[in-house]
């Protein structure tokens, strides 16, 4: 008896490594596209790997954390590294899962069947932000403190009484203050061990349905004598070494930006966070890290209706929410952008130019005209989820082929 | 396995019964878990009351004290001042301090004090929490020839007067909060604590 049968008798290896990977059939046709969900895993484990060492040294602390980066950052062994790996890890995964969801919105990748699969994907986004936000409070530098000032006091925006118990529940004092930065410490050592639970569903999920690819085919209706999809090939080895080199690419821009660029000019690293926390004086100018400000920028948009701020915080949650709602206001009766016609083309562009210029909006100070802007292009962002149903309905679409194409 | 002479409604209301009994118990252990969450009795001892000397303050001059752990200023305002504050009734979203969650009783009044030369006010802005920047000077280029002098919020741009009144059009939805307080002496402030005098 060879010793995998035995462990075979006892626990399914050679099955889950047949199901999920060399019996596992992905279409044949991935592109460019399909390389950012591997990316994304990958990135979460170096996040995981460099955020464990950087809590070796770390104080969760008010008196003592801003100086304990410091201490890292310059008397660490490659503590600089290990800060700048998991700094820039945290945008580079905001980055890939962008563009991770922006092929599902191109390639209809959200559509039945995969709309479970879809919404454990945005759940996966929604614990990111969530362990984002946190993660930024720890250096405790001046944006860290009054970035989560402001961000906890949206949910003092509540209505019927019950924000500001809230906000002084999740701060634990009268304002952000050690308490808060100790228990934001420990959720985002929690959070990312959440977020390999939700990535192994979703992954199961992906398994059961199938991957989808940009003709927006369904490969299982197609089988050879075999049962095996005409046009699928098993993931290892192919797709593994595919990935494997996807990754060795990605570092090269990754480690350029961590060795030669590491603040990205103000953009990953924020100059007023490099001043200690200082609870008597709010900077000139705040705005979150880039990945928040589409968001923050809505908030900024709405103007306070019956002396409240709540529609504002409304809007911006719902601004992230909304994209739970996809699998069921795309129309059209196909999936992929190849066979959609201008209008889904149209709609998706503004939406890309929308979601980008409220990005720079959040960034920028208040004033009369972006104010202006910011709600023009709400307006925009939302008209695309909500206009969907319509639009999908009227396009033009093309006829799919039988087959995957090149 | 048989099912006969069983009894199914009295299998359900068991099943049922224990399921509540669990869900209430779940909920009583819930309890220690959420209000360890809430401001510990040392925070909420740091929450006593603040005394200062205000004596030396300067005319136009403010003083930043800690409160709560929350800043708070005291404004020493002119005499040119509290004029000039009474020209921005039409430019205010509550001028006459009716939002009484506010201040306390004792300063729902033209000046939102207790003696008209000094402001009390807790120096958080009322829209997201910053800090708002005092900025006494009259008519600045970056705040337009009406300012008559204020605190600006550097955040989103909310705008007050020398007594904390909001103004029109601003993202903050009310006035800046006038903390509870007394004068122990004629120079000698105590912010969190008003005797129950209201």
């Amino acid at each position: 008896m060879s010793f995998m049968s035995w462990i075979d008798a006892r626990y399914p290896a050679t099955k889950v490594w047949n199901e999920h990977l060399a019996k596992y059939y992905a279409p044949k046709n991935f592109n460019f596209w399909y390389f950012f969900g591997s990316l994304a895993m990958f990135i979460l484990v170096l996040q995981i790997v460099t955020g464990l060492w950087l809590a070796t040294f770390y104080k969760p602390s008010a008196e003592e954390a801003f100086a304990s980066v410091e201490f890292i950052m310059r008397d660490v062994e490659y503590g600089w590294l290990l800060r700048y790996l998991h700094s820039t890890g945290s945008s580079a995964f905001f980055i890939l899962v962008y563009l991770h969801m922006f092929r599902g919105l191109m390639y209809g990748s959200f559509r039945e069947p995969r709309e479970l699969l879809w919404i454990i994907g945005v759940v996966i986004y929604v614990v990111m932000m969530a362990t984002a936000f946190m993660g930024y409070l720890l250096p405790w530098g001046q944006m860290s403190y009054w970035g989560a000032q402001v961000i906890v006091n949206l949910f003092a925006a509540v209505p019927f009484g019950l924000g500001e118990p809230l906000s002084l529940w999740i701060r634990g004092d009268y304002v952000v203050s050690d308490a808060t930065l100790n228990r934001f410490f420990a959720l985002h050592f929690l959070l990312p061990f959440v977020l390999v639970g939700l990535v192994f569903v979703h992954i199961v999920a992906l398994h059961k349905v199938g991957s989808n690819n940009p003709d927006g085919i369904e490969i299982k209706n197609d089988k050879d004598e075999n049962g095996i999809p005409k046009d699928g090939i098993p993931f290892h080895p192919y797709y593994s070494v595919k990935d494997t080199f996807g990754i060795g690419v990605f570092l090269i821009f990754f480690l350029g930006v961590v060795f030669f660029w590491p603040d990205v000019g103000g953009l990953f690293l924020e100059p007023p966070n490099f001043e200690p926390a200082n609870p008597l004086k709010t900077p000139e100018h705040i705005a979150p890290v880039w990945y928040f400000t589409p968001f923050y920028a809505m908030l900024r948009a709405v103007p306070n209706i019956m002396n409240s701020q709540f529609p504002g915080v409304v809007v911006m949650f719902a601004g992230i929410l909304i994209f739970f709602l996809l699998p069921w206001l795309d129309r059209s009766p196909v999936k992929s952008i190849r066979y959609k016609g201008n209008l889904f083309k149209w709609a998706l562009g503004i939406f890309v130019v929308s979601f980008i210029v409220l990005s720079w909006l959040g960034l920028q100070a208040n004033t009369p005209m972006n104010t202006l802007m910011s709600q023009i292009f709400t307006t925009l962002y939302f008209a695309f989820f909500l206009l969907m149903p319509i639009y999908s309905k009227l396009d033009k679409t093309k006829p799919v082929p039988e087959r995957v194409t090149k | 396995m048989s099912e006969e002479g069983v009894d199914l409604k009295r299998r359900n209301f068991l099943t049922a019964s224990t399921a509540v009994i669990g869900a209430v118990g779940a909920g009583f252990a819930a309890v220690p878990f959420v209000n360890s969450w809430n401001p510990s009795e040392r925070a909420k001892a740091l929450g006593a009351p603040e005394e200062a000397d205000i004596g030396l303050l300067a005319p136009g001059g403010l003083l930043r004290l800690k409160w709560r752990g929350k800043v708070c200023w005291v404004v020493n305002r002119t005499e040119q001042s509290l004029a000039d504050m009474q020209t921005l009734t039409d430019k205010l979203a509550d001028p006459n301090s009716d939002v009484t969650s506010q201040q306390p009783d004792y300063c729902k009044n033209d000046t939102r004090s207790i003696k008209p030369q000094y402001s009390v006010l807790v120096g958080i802005c009322t829209h997201l929490g910053c800090s708002p920047t005092y900025r006494p000077e009259i008519a600045p280029a970056d705040l337009g020839p009406d300012w008559r002098g204020g605190f600006f919020c550097p955040c989103h741009g909310s705008k007050f007067d020398l007594a904390g009144r909001v103004y029109k059009g601003v993202p903050a939805p009310t006035n800046l909060v006038v903390p509870p307080h007394q004068y122990l002496s004629d120079d000698v402030i105590l912010i969190g604590e008003d005797g129950g005098e209201a």
